[in-house]
C-alpha cells in the first residue's frame, strides 16, 4: 500500500483562492480619509444607514464603513459596551439602557433621521372597512381580547358578522414594541393568538390571501404591495391633530396628522467615536443626506425645520468634544 | 399459500411506500430548485458576483459576502479538522474504554443535536467577549468549528472502526509503534470517510446564518476581509438581509444568492464524492 500522510495538501486550494482574492484591494491615494466607523442596531433602519454607507463610502473608499442588523435592543447592548461607534434605534433609547452606558461611563447624543408609518391593511376584497380608530385598534388587539374579539362585528357594529383573522410583528422586533406602546399604551401588551412573524413579507402575503384578515406593519411594505392589499386610515379621536380618520401618506406622517402610528428613527453616537474626525465626517454627511435618502428606500424623511434643529443639535454637540487631533 | 399471498401483497406494498416517499422528497427538492432558478437564474451575471453591497437592487451583489465565506470556510477547515481529526483518534486509539469516556462518547453525540444558535450565544460569550475577538472572521469560525467538531469527531472514529482490526495487529507485529500504525496504516484506509464526513459537515456549516449573526457577522460590508481578524459578511446573511426587504427586486436577488449557495454545496459534495472514490481504488491490501 501507498503511503499517504495526512492531506493537508487538498485543503491548501481554498486557502489559497483566499489569499489571492485577499490580495487585490485598492491602492492607497495620499490625504484621502481613512478610518473605520462601525454600526449597528435596528433593522428597520439599517436601508437608510446603508444607503448612507453606500454614498459615504463611493466618496471616500479608504474609509471602512460597517452595518450591522443585531436589532435595536441587541445594538444597544453592543453600544454601551462601546463595541460600536454607531447604534441604529427604532426607538428611543430605554432607561435600562441609559444607565448600562452610564455605568460603563458611555455617553453619547440622540440624532432624529426619518420616521416611519406603520400601515393597518386589509386584504383588498374587505368592502366593509375603510377606516379604524384607536379605540377600536385596543379593543382587537388588546390581552383580554384574546380568544374573545374574533369577529368584525365585535369591533364595530355595523361591520359584518365573519370571522377576523390577525396578522402582525412578532414579539421580538421593533415594530411589535412600537405598535403596543402606541395603541395599548405600554409596550408588549397585547393578545397572543394572531399569525406572527419577523418577516414583514410573511404578513404581507397572509394579508393578502385571507379576505377576513387585517395586519399591521411597515408602510413601506405596503407601498411595494399595493395591488395586494387596501389601507385603513386611523382615527385617533383627537382633532388637534388633524380631523377623522387619516390615510397614511408622506404628508400626512411628515406633518404629524397620521398619529399614533408614526414612529421616530434615530441614531446615537458615542461621544468618544465622535471625537474621531472620520466619525464626525460621516454622520454630517448622514445628516446631510438622511432627508433624500430615507424617502428613496421607504421612509418619510424628516420636515424642513426638524432637519435644522437636528443639524444644529449635531454641531453644538461636536463643538462641546475636546478637540479632534 | 395464503400466507405467501399475503407476504408478497406486503412487500409489494412496501416497496410502492417507499418509491411515493422517495419520490416525495425528490419532487419537493425538484420544485424549490426550479422555484429559485426560474426567479433568480435572469438576475446571475459575472457583475453580481463582483459588486458590493448597494441599496439599489439591481446594482448590489455578492461580492464582500463571497469573499466572506470563502475565508469563514478556510479558517473553519483548518480549526475544526485539526480539532475534530486529533480528537477522534485519540478517543477511539488512544483513550482507555471505560466510564469516562464512555459518558464523553454520549455527550458528544447529544452535541451534534444542539441548535446551532447555542453556539452563537457560547462563541459571543468565549470568543468576542472573554478572548477580545469581537466580531472578527475569527471569532465566527471558532465558533462554526464547534458547531461541526462532534459531527467530525463522530465519523473520525466511526472510519476508524470500519478499518479491519488485522491491519492494526498486522502493523503492530511488524514493529510498529501505535503513530506509525495510525499514520500508515489506520488514516489512509479510512481517510476517504473522514474526508466525506468533514464535507458534508462544512457543507451544513456555509449555510448557517443565525450562530454568525450572534457573533457579530455583519451585513453592510463594502470590502473584503485582509485577515481573520477583520469584519467580514457572509452569504446566508446577505440572502436573509434581502429577503426581508419591502422590495420585490431584492427577493429576486435573494434568489440568485441561494443559486450560488447551492452551487457552492454542490460543488462540495462533488469534492467529498470525487475524494471517497479516488481513495478507496487506492486502498489494497
Amino acid at each position: 500500500m501507498k503511503q499517504m500522510s495526512l492531506n493537508i495538501k487538498n485543503f491548501a486550494f481554498p486557502v489559497l483562492i483566499v489569499a489571492l482574492l485577499a490580495s487585490c484591494g485598492e491602492p492607497r491615494k495620499a490625504g484621502e480619509k481613512e478610518g473605520s466607523i462601525s454600526i449597528d442596531g435596528s433593522s428597520t433602519v439599517y436601508p437608510v444607514t446603508e444607503a448612507v454607507a453606500e454614498e459615504y463610502t463611493a466618496a471616500y473608499p479608504r474609509v471602512r464603513v460597517t452595518v450591522g442588523e443585531s436589532g435595536t435592543g441587541g445594538g444597544f447592548k453592543k453600544f454601551s459596551r462601546g463595541e460600536i461607534d454607531i447604534n441604529d434605534a427604532s426607538r428611543a433609547i430605554k432607561q435600562s439602557e441609559i444607565d448600562q452606558c452610564t455605568a460603563n461611563n458611555i455617553s453619547f447624543v440622540e440624532l432624529l433621521i426619518a420616521y416611519d408609518g406603520m400601515a393597518i391593511v386589509v386584504n383588498p376584497a374587505n368592502d366593509w372597512a375603510s377606516d379604524i380608530t384607536v379605540a377600536e385598534l385596543k379593543k382587537l388587539w388588546e390581552p383580554a381580547a384574546q380568544g374573545v374579539v374574533t369577529r368584525w362585528n365585535q369591533v364595530r357594529s355595523d361591520w359584518p358578522d365573519r370571522p377576523i383573522q390577525l396578522y402582525g410583528a412578532g414579539t421580538a422586533s421593533g415594530t411589535f414594541d412600537y405598535f403596543t406602546e402606541a395603541i395599548m399604551g405600554e409596550a408588549k401588551q397585547c393578545r397572543g393568538d394572531y399569525t406572527a412573524s419577523e418577516d414583514d413579507n410573511v404578513l404581507v402575503q397572509g394579508v393578502a390571501s385571507d379576505e377576513g384578515a387585517l395586519g399591521f406593519f411597515g408602510l413601506a411594505y405596503f407601498e411595494n404591495n399595493k395591488d395586494k392589499l387596501k389601507l385603513l386610515a386611523v382615527d385617533d379621536e383627537d382633532p388637534s391633530n388633524g380631523e377623522g380618520a387619516i390615510l397614511p401618506t408622506l404628508e400626512t406622517v411628515k406633518n404629524k396628522t397620521y398619529t399614533p402610528l408614526s414612529r421616530p428613527l434615530f441614531i446615537y453616537v458615542n461621544s468618544k467615536a465622535a471625537e474621531k474626525e472620520v466619525v464626525q465626517d460621516f454622520v454630517t454627511f448622514y445628516l446631510d443626506n438622511t432627508s433624500m435618502l430615507a424617502s428613496e428606500v421607504g421612509y418619510i424623511p424628516l420636515a424642513d425645520n426638524e432637519t435644522a434643529e437636528v443639524k444644529a443639535k449635531w454641531s453644538t454637540f461636536i463643538s462641546t468634544l475636546q478637540p479632534v487631533k | 399459500m395464503n400466507r405467501t399471498k399475503k407476504n408478497r401483497l406486503n412487500d409489494s406494498l412496501f416497496k410502492y411506500f417507499g418509491i411515493l416517499n422517495t419520490l416525495l422528497g425528490l419532487i419537493m427538492l425538484a420544485v424549490f430548485i426550479f422555484i429559485i432558478l426560474q426567479t433568480g437564474l435572469s438576475r446571475l451575471s459575472w457583475d453580481f458576483i463582483t459588486s458590493l453591497p448597494s441599496r439599489f437592487p439591481e446594482k448590489a451583489g455578492i461580492y464582500t459576502a463571497l469573499i466572506g465565506t470563502f475565508w469563514m470556510l478556510a479558517l473553519t477547515i483548518i480549526f475544526s479538522v485539526t480539532l475534530g481529526v486529533s480528537a477522534g483518534i485519540y478517543l477511539e486509539e488512544y483513550a482507555r474504554k471505560g466510564f469516562f469516556s464512555r459518558m464523553l462518547e454520549i455527550n458528544i453525540s447529544n452535541l451534534v443535536g444542539v441548535p446551532s444558535v447555542i453556539y452563537g450565544i457560547l462563541g459571543l460569550a468565549l470568543f468576542n467577549r472573554y478572548l477580545g475577538l469581537g466580531g472578527s472572521l475569527l471569532a465566527g469560525s471558532f465558533t462554526l468549528s464547534l458547531l461541526i467538531i462532534p459531527v467530525i469527531i463522530v465519523t473520525t472514529r466511526e472510519s476508524l472502526k470500519a478499518v479491519p482490526r488485522t491491519i492494526k495487529e498486522a502493523a503492530y507485529a511488524l514493529g510498529a509503534t501505535r503513530w506509525q500504525a495510525i499514520s500508515r496504516q489506520l488514516l489512509p484506509a479510512a481517510s476517504g470517510s473522514i474526508v466525506t464526513g468533514i464535507i458534508l459537515a462544512l457543507a451544513r456549516a456555509i449555510g448557517e446564518a443565525a450562530p454568525l449573526i450572534v457573533v457579530g457577522a455583519l451585513v453592510y460590508v463594502p470590502f473584503i476581509p485582509n485577515s481573520p481578524l477583520d469584519d467580514y459578511t457572509l452569504l446566508p446573511i446577505q440572502i436573509f438581509n434581502w429577503t426581508s426587504r419591502p422590495q420585490p427586486e431584492f427577493q429576486v436577488n435573494a434568489s440568485a444568492g441561494i443559486i450560488v449557495l447551492l452551487f457552492l454545496t454542490f460543488v462540495l459534495n462533488g469534492i467529498s464524492i470525487y475524494l471517497r472514490n479516488k481513495w478507496q481504488k487506492k486502498v489494497k491490501w
